[in-house]
């Protein structure tokens, strides 16, 4: 081995303290890119094999009533490669051990063939015997949320008669990885689940012989989507079909292309920023570092090595760094991103899970932190090597410190001459402080990207549950009813308050564009389920017109004062022209609001609701519970505070594993560049302050010197990580938007906070571990030899 | 010895190792312009020891720093055994350092993190015609101190091991800064010592910097600075050892 490698490799054990530090900021950086995308790949990748294999269909109907033979016309439609039609109904369930009712909805599967489309995985047990009308396959999540096995039975009531119904088989489809109940808005499989059922005994039972009530299509690739939908709608309006529409409303679909997106979101713009955040401290870091080296560069120069040969020195150096970081970083972040993914694909069910190898990410992690790296090394060796030996081996000459203008004030003793040494040292090197200051900033910056999105998410609780919609429960009735309905719901035992709504299945068309939704119809001034403005202000429903929530109208490219055509797709339908009269805030869901009597005006119906929202006193939930299942009139009930329990779980909590795994990592980020701050800060002056302790000045006095400059910086850098910060989070944000929900941009006071305490606490540690070391500070060596 | 070292140089004209001319180096520092060098005339002899005497910031340092292609000239001619050093390419420097000149100086400049045989051995890896970095410890006394780290050492031993690597590779010139500058008199005449044998033994040019005119008295010939001109230079008529000095 060479001396010059044998140099390095105690200039290593040397710095590991160091080196380990600049490694993990950069392994850092490496895993997050890594387990952020590498997850989100997986788990898309798993997504579409787990599509392709089962068949899930591409368009979807409901009718209320269509002959078997309407199926070859549905063939026939071009770009139609298969269809599936089937029954499907909604049943209350009677749960033993569960006190409020539950809904399950009845589909069926073919009685003597394999189907063609949505294929379900059969978990364990089988699918029911044909023709039998007891026997029940459920979905997974409904099964593991009742504790249900092969053998379990429950009630049901199917067309009013109710059943005791066996579990044969547990199954997963993909037509139901997010199974979400009617009304509601969170999936929620304690109160919904999926029976499927032979479909002769639910012919047989809904009087649907040789009819369906649903229908799956499958399209081949390239073909036009919304004319296959139009030619698909055009069959079936005699039989009440309510449109058809793709996957992106296909609900199941809808939320976990969701999830995905917001995944995808933490994965495209997070590790991404992780990732030149620390290629840009590892850069300024090393810079630094090989400066410190120029003594050393300049007497290898001097002894006539040649310029490559040192160059080469410190780039084995840097490489040797780099390699352990991204060594760490890429077994970290494939373990962690592996950890994910199964998390993630234990969690949406799937059936099996892919893991993308993804050695793009490797690479590209790799070139990029080790090209910072490089690069900050070679700066240094550069400018050290473009020194004549004889001026890099010298003692760097006194630096040239200006006045101040501030010294006067001594007299005031609000500060010492060291505390002047520490000021002017900070002021006289306005780059390496700026640069200091900028890495110590964006450390905080990127815990701040981190932790927002919990407060984003708990404002989001807020205004849906507590602002928005604060009733404790809403109820759907099983068809439209005339509004008197109202008041036999007032007499629900323990109901304090109800308000009615009516939804309306439309499209919406404005000029080009077009949107399937549902409009809600509510009293102008409600108490419990409110619309709100973009200021979260409450609205009194206009007396016409519609209300659209920001998103729909960003969809539909719609403004206040428009005029759009409401197509509606039940009862009588029908085209109207209808001016858009407010703008809503609505972070879940497309929501369309219109004045109840308007909306009933529109449809030239006399007044029907399709439910209420209530207010109950708690004291009586059992026996509202109890009355509720005996009314034939209500087909299900949806619990708020249930939802937002769901709503935890779910939305909330897919962001916040991605969140807990970003904030350690922006952990080890903050102190890693903090760490290495202070240390060099220390190299670079050693004698300096080995000086300062020959001439008598205490430990503690020497000390201060530094940790004033170090206060100083971090003190500054405060600021600044708060406004970079910002606007990282802005960037994440904007990624999280889709058609379900909507992330709201809210940075509380206390992500600051937490992010500056954790980046003070890092500064406060490393002190700690500089002011030992300045402790220690070997004077006599320091003034000696020059390291 | 001194009398077989004379008579090889009365034998023939020696050869010519450095020959300066009008040599001007300013550094520019803010508002005002620093005249390390204001045109400097000096030759100096294979095999000669030279010592450069006067006043700190007289210029010594840049002479010599120039001389040894540390640093370049702003004005005026250097020239090594013909070739003009102040005209050659920044590769053409470090070829020169490496296979010609040998350096010690003011502080050491040892590395750290590698032992006394280890700091030799950074220079004979890369010269032609090396002697064993053991060797030149044991020229320089320090044989017992071959594994022992920069820190481990005194002052004196630090700047031996400086001399070591300066003559491990057989340069044809030394030059040294104040090679005992940091050293107390024992010390420093023992490090004389070293470069007054190395200069007879091997016949290397030596050139020694110093402000302690106690030290003149080894040279065979004296420059005398100040303010960046060579003011004086003397023959010694009689050298001294090293042992008869003392400061
Ligand atoms: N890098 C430098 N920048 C500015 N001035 C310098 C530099 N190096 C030396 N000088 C100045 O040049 C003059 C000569 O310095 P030097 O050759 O080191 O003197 P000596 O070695 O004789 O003490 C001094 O005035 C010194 O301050
Ligand atoms: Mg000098």
């Amino acid at each position: 081995m060479s001396v010059l490698d044998k140099k390095l490799l105690r200039d290593v054990k040397r710095l590991w303290a160091q080196a380990l530090a600049i490694a993990m900021v950069m392994a850092a950086g490496v895993a997050t890119l890594i387990l952020g995308v590498g997850a989100y790949r997986s788990l898309d990748e798993t997504r579409s094999a787990y599509y392709e294999r089962y068949n899930f269909g591409d368009i979807f109907a409901t009718v209320r009533r269509a002959p078997e033979g309407l199926k070859q016309r549905i063939l026939e439609i071009p770009g139609v490669s298969a269809a599936e039609t089937r029954i499907v109904k909604f049943a209350l369930l009677d749960i033993e051990g569960m006190a409020e009712p539950a809904t399950g909805m009845a589909m069926s599967i073919p009685d003597y063939r394999q189907a063609n489309l949505n294929r379900r995985y059969l978990r364990s047990g089988r699918f029911p015997e044909p023709d039998s009308t007891g026997e029940v396959t459920v979905n997974e999540n409904f099964a593991l949320a009742h504790g249900f096995g092969i053998g379990s039975t429950f009630k049901a009531v199917l067309n009013g008669n109710k059943r005791t119904l066996s579990i044969v088989g547990i199954a997963l489809s993909p037509e139901f990885i997010y199974a979400v109940g009617p009304g509601d808005l969170i999936p929620d499989p304690r109160r919904f689940g999926i029976m499927w059922m032979s479909e002769n005994a639910l012919a047989a039972i809904f009087d649907l012989e040789g009819a369906f009530n649903s229908v799956v299509v499958k399209l081949l690739r390239k073909t036009d989507q919304a004319e296959a939908i139009k030619q698909l709608d055009d069959i079936l309006e005699r039989y009440g079909g309510t449109g058809a529409y793709g996957r992106k409303d296909q609900l199941s679909h809808a939320f976990l292309d969701a999830e995905l997106k917001g995944l995808a979101a933490m994965s495209r713009v997070t590790p991404p920023i992780f990732l030149l955040v620390s290629a840009f401290l590892i850069n300024m870091t090393l810079s630094r570092l090989i400066a410190l080296e120029r003594e050393q560069i300049g007497l290898l120069k001097a002894i006539g090595y040649r310029r490559l040969t040192i160059g080469m020195h410190y780039i084995k150096l840097i490489l040797i760094i780099s390699a352990v970081g991204i060594v760490i970083g890429s077994v970290a972040g494939t373990w962690l991103g592996q950890g994910l993914t199964i998390l993630y694909a234990d969690f949406f069910h799937f059936p099996f899970l892919i893991f993308r190898r993804n050695p793009d990410l490797y690479v590209i992690a790799a070139a990029i932190s080790g090209a910072a790296a490089v690069a900050g090394g070679v700066r240094a060796v550069y400018h050290a090597l473009t020194l004549p030996p004889a001026v890099a081996m010298s003692p760097p000459a006194p630096t040239q410190y200006a006045h101040l203008g501030i010294e006067r004030l001594a007299s005031l003793k609000i500060y010492s001459h060291l505390t002047m040494m520490a000021l002017r040292h900070t002021l006289r090197w306005p780059v390496r402080s700026g640069l200091t200051i900028l890495g110590i900033s964006l450390s905080g910056a990127v815990l701040i990207m981190a932790l927002f999105t919990l407060d984003s998410i708990e404002f989001m609780i807020d205004t849906i549950f507590f602002q928005s919609d604060r009733q404790d429960a809403t109820l759907n009735f099983n068809d439209e009813r005339p509004i008197r309905i109202m008041q036999a719901v007032q007499q629900l035992p323990g109901v304090l308050t109800a308000e009615p709504y009516r939804t309306v299945a439309v499209r919406i068309h404005n000029g080009h564009l077009n949107r399937k939704l549902t409009i809600t119809g509510k009293p102008p001034d409600t108490d419990l389920s409110r619309v709100l403005d973009l200021e979260l202000r409450p609205v009194t429903l206009p007396e016409t017109g519609l209300v659209l929530s920001e998103k729909v109208a960003q969809i539909l490219k719609a403004r206040r004062g428009d005029l759009v055509w409401v197509e509606v797709l039940e009862g009588r339908r029908g085209l109207k022209r209808v001016p858009v009269t407010e703008i809503s805030q609505s972070y879940l869901g497309l929501s369309v609001f219109m004045n109840l009597d308007a909306l009933n005006k529109m449809l030239e119906e006399s007044p029907l609701v399709s439910g209420a929202h209530i207010s109950y006193d708690d004291a009586r939930t059992d026996a509202l519970y109890k009355e509720i299942k005996r009314t034939p009139e209500i087909s299900g009930i949806a619990i708020q505070s249930a939802s937002l329990a769901k709503f935890r779980e779910t939305v909330a909590k897919n962001i916040y594993i991605m969140t807990t795994v970003y904030i350690g990592l922006s952990l080890i980020i903050a102190f890693g560049v903090v760490y290495n701050s202070a240390r060099i800060q220390l190299s670079e002056r050693a004698r300096e302050f080995a000086s300062l302790r020959v001439l008598g000045f205490t430990r503690g006095e020497v000390s201060r010197v530094l940790l004033t400059e170090l206060g100083l910086l971090v003190a500054l850098s405060i600021p600044l990580g708060w406004l970079i910060g910002y606007g990282f989070a802005w960037a994440v944000i904007r990624g999280f938007e889709n058609d379900l929900y909507r992330v709201p941009f809210i940075i509380e006071n206390g992500t600051y906070a937490t992010a500056s305490f954790i980046v003070l606490a890092s500064a406060a540690i490393s002190a700690a571990i500089v002011r030992r070391r300045i402790d220690r500070l070997d004077m006599v060596r320091a003034l000696k030899t020059r390291e | 010895m001194a009398a077989t070292r004379k008579q090889t140089r009365s034998r023939a004209a020696p050869d010519v190792m450095f020959k300066v001319e009008g040599l001007t180096k300013v550094y520019r520092t803010g508002e005002l312009d620093i005249h390390a060098l204001s045109g400097v005339d000096l030759t100096l002899y294979e095999g000669e020891l030279a010592v450069l005497l006067g006043p700190s910031g007289s210029g010594k340092s840049t002479l010599l720093n120039i001389l040894g292609g540390l640093d370049t000239a702003t004005a005026g001619h250097a020239w090594f055994r013909g070739d003009e050093i102040t005209a050659l390419s920044e590769r053409e420097l470090t070829q020169f350092r490496r296979n010609h000149v040998g350096f010690v100086f003011q502080f050491y400049n040892l590395i750290p993190s590698l032992s006394a045989r280890e700091n030799v051995a950074l220079v004979t890896e890369i010269s032609t015609n090396p002697m064993a970095p053991d060797e030149a410890l044991e020229l320089v006394g320090l044989d017992h101190r071959l594994d022992h780290f920069p820190a481990q050492l005194s002052g004196g031993e630090q700047q031996r091991v400086a001399i070591a690597r300066a003559i491990a590779k057989r340069p044809e010139v030394l030059l040294c800064d104040e090679p005992t500058g940091a050293l107390d008199s024992k010390t420093g005449v023992r490090v004389l010592e070293t470069l007054t044998s190395v200069n007879e033994e091997l016949g290397t040019t030596t050139a020694i910097i110093t402000h302690n005119a106690a030290i003149k008295d080894i040279a065979h010939r004296v420059f005398y600075f100040s303010d960046g001109r060579i003011t004086k230079t003397d023959v010694n008529k009689r050298r001294v050892t090293p042992d008869k000095v003392h400061w």
